[in-house]
């Protein structure tokens, strides 16, 4: 391996046979490039999915009401279901060791909003402190609503960036202005961030304000929960399950509502989602695993047979050197060190380049459900390794049968 | 320099078996230059692969400088081949993809001498051959008579105790066959021991002895009158 005249041999042989090096070398790294880009976008697509699902809190449960489809205890199918105060509070208390944040949810609708002498078309929603949480909106100015705004029934308005990106242009900083819902004067105390920019389409103002001042009552429109994060992502799934099933019965029970009526109330779960997509991912990174690991056997096959061809191509030049006083094992030793050091080049030749292809380009891709491909790069070194170890496998039985060859019979190959 | 006492070999052919070698027996000195002639189907080949360690004997001995030559493998053949013997084939077998220099110094790379005296080595025999001026070219760049030339250099490198030169004029026309025959004698001059196989009588009377083979068995064995190749070259 360290025996200087050896590698001057090799380099000798290489420098003096291209056209066959370059092919040896063009196999091995495009299978390596092919696997490594394959796993980089298998990657892609789970951060992808990851990212889809950042968007609100990873163990939300939202529940929204609909209209009644099956006949139950003596009430007609078509009713609307609405929900209440009372509901939230009840299920709040009634699930409570479960329940990380909470909050409920009231669409302000048929108000007009004004800036000045701006109208605004965007979405009111009365809501409560935690809602931040259930959500993950970031504040990037000011401060979210409070449990203090809620109790004092506050005129206070928290928006989302795109508004004050759109609305706010001539001053730096929103908060502080007023703007008018319904003719009455709110003061913007915050800023947020989301991920969605439909979701910064948003007027936030406390659930209670919302209820005394607009729509009256104790009507709301959804419930949203969070359930505590855990590391055991087969446990919060299950526990957010049980808390969907106990949430749904309570209510349908709430309602007078058929256990088996879908349509009345859905309550949606984002862990039960997140499972089946993760187990898709799983899925399709199998199925990319599957393709590289073929690819890699292609790209030992090519391996094997061009190893197969150089044997045979010097089965002659193998029979003048052993004339000339070459032992068996100094062939053997003379091709496999060879074609370990095209294929490692190479190997690795493949593996810079689609990694160098992934670190640059990778960030740049914006398409949905694939982002930032890349790749692991111990599993990427690893396949190299393979490659490299299968094509000396491969190469060394005809190397071997090679250098046991009647020198005679050999020297007569043409 | 070379002794073999009854050898016998024959190869298997499906159910049958051909005798080749039928009980050969006879010895080289050192220095000399012998012509082993015979039609084809003679045996000369065979008997020269088993010489060169090629092949083996069934039956037999076979001394070489003293050490007898028995229970081959591949990699015992391969060390007494480096140590004693020098090829020249008639079809020269040099290696297309180096140069005439670096064919020369094939052997040497398998003595395990340094790659500067290998050089220095080679360019010194290939200018013994006349072919200096060529160490930097291809096989493919030169004619047969220098190919043949750049095999004796190659074989010459090694300082082999014997010089095997099978054919060695068998692709070459008759004017760089007598330029070819006239470097083996004046390599012979200088004391080297050569066995020649041919079946050409002009070539074999350039040599200093003839031994005759058919059918497996020698007919004759003479020394003979040395004809000088030198003449007929110029």
């Amino acid at each position: 391996m360290f025996d200087i005249e050896r590698w001057q041999e090799i380099f000798d042989t290489i420098r003096k046979n291209k056209l066959r090096t370059f092919l040896t070398g063009l196999s091995v790294a495009s299978g390596i490039f092919i696997l490594v880009i394959l796993l980089g976008f298998g990657e892609g697509f789970r951060n992808g999915i990851a990212h889809e699902f950042e968007q609100d809190a990873a163990t939300s449960v939202w529940v929204w009401p609909g209209a009644t489809t099956k006949k139950y205890k003596g009430l007609n199918p078509g009713r609307n279901i609405q929900l209440t105060n009372v509901n939230y509070e009840f299920a709040s208390k009634l699930l409570e060791d479960d329940i990380q944040f909470k909050s409920p949810r009231i669409f302000v609708r048929d108000v007009s909003v004004t800036y000045g002498n701006e109208a605004l078309v965007y979405q009111v929603q009365g809501i409560s402190s935690q809602f931040q949480f259930i959500e993950n909106a970031r504040m990037s100015k000011g401060r979210f609503l409070n449990h203090q705004d809620e109790t004092n029934r506050a005129k206070v308005a928290v928006i989302g960036k795109k508004i004050a990106d759109d609305v706010f242009t001539d001053i730096d900083n929103p908060v502080g202005e007023f703007i008018k819902i319904s003719g009455l004067p709110f003061k913007i105390i915050g800023v947020f961030n989301e991920t969605e920019d439909r979701e910064e389409e948003r007027i936030y103002i406390p659930v209670t304000t919302a209820q005394s001042t607009f729509n009256g009552g104790d009507k709301v429109n959804n419930l949203g929960f969070t359930l505590p994060p855990s590391d055991n992502f087969e446990e919060v799934v299950a526990k957010s399950i049980k808390f969907k099933n106990s949430l749904q019965s309570y209510l349908q029970q709430a309602h007078t509502v058929a256990p088996d009526d879908t349509n009345a109330i859905f309550v949606w779960s984002a862990m039960e989602e997140a499972k089946r997509y993760y187990s898709l991912t799983d899925n399709i990174a199998l199925f990319f695993w599957f393709v590289g690991i073929c690819t890699i056997i292609a790209g030992v096959v090519g391996v094997s047979n061009i190893m197969l061809i150089v044997v045979r191509e010097r089965t002659k030049e193998i029979g003048i050197r052993k004339a000339l006083g070459a032992k068996p094992w100094s062939i053997v030793g003379m091709i496999l060190h060879e074609s370990i050091f095209i294929t490692s080049i190479s190997g690795f030749a493949g593996l810079i380049f689609s990694m160098g292809l992934l670190e640059f380009v990778g960030p740049h891709i914006e398409v949905d459900y694939i982002m930032n491909p890349s790749v692991n790069f111990t599993v990427a070194i690893s396949t190299v390794f393979v490659l490299v170890l299968a094509g000396a496998v491969a190469g060394f039985f005809p190397a071997w049968r090679a250098a046991n060859i009647h020198t005679i019979d050999a020297l007569r190959d043409e | 320099m070379i002794e073999i006492k009854d050898l016998h070999k024959s190869y298997k052919m499906g159910s049958n078996s051909l005798h080749v070698l039928k009980g050969l027996n006879f010895s080289i000195d050192e220095g000399e230059l012998v012509a082993i002639m015979g039609s084809s189907g003679s045996g000369k080949s065979t008997l020269l692969n088993i010489l060169g360690m090629l092949d083996e004997a069934d039956s037999g001995s076979y001394t070489l400088d003293g050490v007898p030559i028995k229970d081959l493998n591949e990699t015992k053949a391969a060390k007494y081949r480096n140590k004693f013997l020098g090829f020249v084939f008639q079809s020269f077998n040099l290696i297309n993809y180096k140069s005439a220099m670096e064919n020369v110094a094939l052997p040497l790379y398998y003595q395990k001498v340094p790659r500067k005296e290998r050089e220095e080595k080679a360019l010194k025999y290939l200018a013994q051959v006349g072919l200096k001026e060529w160490a930097t070219h291809l096989p493919n760049e030169l004619s047969g008579g220098q190919k043949q030339r750049v095999a004796i250099a190659r074989a010459m490198a090694a300082e082999p105790k014997v010089l095997l030169a099978d054919e060695p004029t068998g692709a070459l026309d008759s004017k760089t066959s007598y330029e070819v025959m006239d470097l083996i004698q004046n390599i012979n001059d200088k004391g080297n021991t050569i066995l020649v196989v041919t079946h050409e009588e002009d070539i074999a009377h350039m040599c200093k002895r003839i031994v005759h083979l058919k059918d497996g068995v020698i007919v004759e064995d003479k020394k003979v009158e040395q004809v000088r190749a030198a003449q007929y070259v110029k």
